[in-house]
C-alpha cells in the first residue's frame, strides 16, 4: 500500500489522545464477481468522533468500501471489526449505523412521514412512541410541515434532507454517507453541508462521508482520506487541524485553502497513479 | 425549509396559493364530455340518414332507431346473456387476478421460476381457441365452466408477466437500505416489493380485463352452447342464422358497453391507487 502521510505533524500531536477506534478495517480487498479488483488491502481506522471523508477518482472503491463498513456485501478478505460496539449471541455487532445514499432513495408510494418511520417500522416499532421522534427528526431537518407530503412533491434538496431524516431517526453511533449531495445544486449544497455539520456537533456522530469534491471534504471533515483506483486503495491521509463548530466564514481563511491546495495535489497524485488498465 | 431550495413545485397544497388552472373548471370537464357525444350523434344521424336515402336492406344494415327497436324488444334474452358474460368475465378476471399474483410473487424463487416459467409463455402462445373443443370435452355437459377456463387462461398471462417484471424492477437501492435495516423476508415482500410491482400489476390488470371478455366471447362461439344459459356470444350467432341484423347490433352494442365499462373500472382503480404518488397518474405540469 502507497501510504503518504502529508499531514502537519505538530497539529496531529496537539490533538487530545483518541478512545478506542469504533471500526477498523483490516486488509479489506474486494473482488467483484466479474473478476475487478474494487479494493486492494485497506486498511483504515475510524476513530469515535471522526468526521472522516473518502476522497477520490471514480472507481477508487470508496463507495464499495462504505457498503462494507455497512454489512452490505462482505469483503472478500480481510475484517471489519467494532472495538467498542456490543456483540450478539451468534456474533453479530450491534453497529447502530445509518446510510445516506447518493439517490435520495425514498419509497415513492409513501409520505415524507412514512418513509422517515420506515426503520423504526421494520424493527416492530413504528406505533406512538415513534411520532414524537419522527417529527423531532423533521423539525431538525426543517421538514416539519412537510409530514404528509409525497416523495414526488419535494425538490432534490428536500428530499436529500428527509433522507437524512431517516437516517437519524435510528439514533446512528456511525453515519455513512455516500456522495450525498453530489446530484444537488451549490446553493442547496452548501446549506445542507452548514446543517449536517451543526447536526453532528448535536449528536458528536462518527461520520464517513464518501465525495469527489475537494471542496466538501475539507470543509467537513476531521480527516481526507485520498484514494486511487485500478485497484482501489488509500492513497494518502490529511488531517484537517481547524475544530469544530466550523462554519461558512472557514471557507474564506487561508487554512482552508492551503489545506484545499494539499488535498488537491494530493488527489491530483493519486488520479496518476490511478493506472490504467 | 429555505427559500432557496423552494425551487420546484410548491410541495404542500396548503402552504402555497393554488394556481388556477383552466383544465381544472368544470366548463372544461363538461366540454371533454360533449366533444365525444357530440361526434356520436352526428355518426347516429349520419347512419340514419344514409340507411334512407340509399334504401339500404334491413338485413345488410339496419337503421340505428332499429336497433335500438330491437334491444328493447329483446331485452329479457339479451340481459339475461349480458348476465352470463359479464359474470363468466368477471369471474375469470378475479381468478387470474388471484392466481397471476400468487405465481408472481413464487415465482420470486429462482427454482419456481425457472420450473414454471417456460410453460406459462407455451400456454400464452397457444392459441386458446384451439383448446376450446378439448375444455368442452372434459367440462360436458357445464359449458359455462369450459368458458370460465379458457377466459382465466387468457387473462392470466398479462397479470403474471406485468406483475412479475414489476417485482424485479424494485430499486436497488431501497432493496439495500431494507437489508441494512434489518429487514426479514416478509417486510421486503409487503412494504417494497408489492408496492414498487403495483403499477406494472395495474397496467397488466387494464390488458387481462379487455382480454377476459374477449375470452369470454371467443370461448363461446367455439362452444356453440344454446339455450337459457348463453352467453351474448351465442344471441350474435343465433341473430347472424336468422338474419335478424338489428338484434345482432344490439347484442353487440352490449357487448362494447361491457368492454367500456370494464375499462373505465380498470383505470379508475389504477388512477384510485397511483394518483398520489406514480408518474403515470399525475398530471405533468410545467
Amino acid at each position: 500500500m502507497q501510504s503518504a502521510r502529508v499531514s502537519e505533524t505538530q497539529a496531529a500531536a496537539a490533538m487530545p489522545p483518541r478512545p478506542r477506534p469504533l471500526v477498523r478495517m483490516e486488509g479489506v480487498s474486494k473482488v467483484f464477481s466479474n473478476g475487478t479488483l474494487a479494493l486492494k488491502d485497506m486498511s483504515l481506522t475510524v476513530g469515535q468522533g471522526d468526521f472522516l471523508s473518502l476522497l477520490g477518482p471514480s472507481g477508487c472503491g470508496k463507495s464499495t468500501a462504505l457498503r462494507i463498513i455497512a454489512g452490505l456485501g462482505g469483503a472478500t478478505e480481510g475484517a471489519i471489526d467494532w472495538p467498542v460496539a456490543n456483540y450478539d449471541a451468534e456474533g453479530r455487532p450491534d453497529r447502530r449505523v445509518s446510510f445516506v445514499f447518493q439517490d435520495p432513495t425514498l419509497m415513492p408510494w409513501a409520505n415524507v412521514y412514512r418513509n422517515v418511520r420506515l426503520p423504526l417500522s421494520l424493527k416492530g416499532g413504528g406505533g406512538g412512541a415513534a411520532h414524537d421522534e419522527i417529527m423531532s427528526v423533521l423539525e431538525m431537518v426543517g421538514l416539519a410541515g412537510f409530514a404528509k407530503a409525497y416523495p414526488r412533491e419535494l425538490s432534490g434538496g428536500m428530499k436529500m434532507r428527509v433522507s437524512i431524516a431517516r437516517a437519524l431517526v435510528t439514533r446512528p453511533t456511525l453515519l455513512l454517507m455516500d456522495e450525498p449531495f453530489a446530484a444537488l445544486d451549490e446553493i442547496t449544497r452548501f446549506k445542507l453541508n452548514d446543517d449536517l455539520l451543526a447536526l453532528r456537533d448535536k449528536f458528536g456522530w462518527t461520520v464517513i462521508f464518501v465525495t469527489h469534491s475537494v471542496f466538501e471534504s475539507v470543509y467537513l471533515s476531521s480527516r481526507v482520506v485520498v484514494m486511487a483506483a485500478r485497484p482501489g486503495r488509500v492513497f494518502a491521509e490529511l488531517e484537517v487541524p481547524a475544530g469544530y463548530p466550523r462554519d461558512p466564514d472557514f471557507r474564506t481563511t487561508g487554512t482552508y485553502a492551503e489545506l484545499c491546495r494539499q488535498a488537491s495535489e494530493t488527489l491530483q497524485a493519486a488520479i496518476l497513479a490511478s493506472v490504467r488498465p | 425549509m429555505t427559500a432557496s431550495e423552494t425551487r420546484a413545485e410548491p410541495a404542500s397544497p396548503a402552504t402555497v396559493p393554488r394556481a388556477p388552472s383552466r383544465r381544472d373548471g368544470i366548463a372544461w370537464r363538461l366540454l371533454r364530455l360533449a366533444v365525444p357525444v357530440v361526434t356520436l350523434g352526428l355518426l347516429v344521424v349520419i347512419w340514419q340518414v344514409a340507411v334512407d336515402t340509399y334504401q339500404i336492406r334491413p338485413f345488410i344494415l339496419p337503421r340505428p332507431s332499429a336497433v335500438w327497436d330491437a334491444l328493447i324488444e329483446n331485452w329479457d334474452t339479451l340481459s339475461r346473456s349480458l348476465w352470463v358474460t359479464v359474470k363468466v368475465t368477471l369471474s375469470a378476471l378475479g381468478l387470474a387476478v388471484a392466481g397471476g399474483v400468487l405465481l408472481s410473487i413464487l415465482m420470486q424463487s429462482r427454482w419456481i421460476e425457472l420450473g414454471l416459467f417456460p410453460y406459462a409463455v407455451i400456454l400464452q402462445v397457444t392459441p386458446i381457441v384451439a383448446v376450446a373443443p378439448l375444455l368442452i370435452i372434459w367440462t360436458s355437459p357445464n359449458t359455462q365452466l369450459a368458458l370460465l377456463i379458457l377466459a382465466v387462461l387468457v387473462a392470466f398471462f398479462p397479470i403474471l408477466s406485468n406483475t412479475t417484471a414489476g417485482l424485479k424492477a424494485t430499486d436497488h437501492n431501497l432493496l439495500n437500505l431494507f437489508e441494512l435495516y434489518g429487514a426479514n423476508p416478509w417486510q421486503r415482500l409487503i412494504r417494497l416489493k408489492i408496492p414498487s410491482a403495483l403499477p406494472y400489476f395495474l397496467t397488466g390488470l387494464r390488458t387481462a380485463g379487455g382480454l377476459a371478455l374477449i375470452a369470454a366471447v371467443v370461448a363461446e362461439f367455439a362452444a356453440g352452447s344454446a339455450g337459457r344459459g348463453s352467453g351474448l356470444a351465442f344471441r350474435v350467432l343465433e341473430s347472424q342464422y336468422r338474419l335478424q341484423t338489428a338484434r345482432l347490433f344490439a347484442a353487440l352494442l352490449l357487448l362494447s358497453l361491457t368492454g367500456v365499462a370494464i375499462y373505465f373500472a380498470t383505470s379508475f382503480i389504477s388512477w384510485l391507487l397511483l394518483r398520489r404518488w406514480h408518474e403515470s397518474a399525475v398530471r405533468r405540469e410545467n
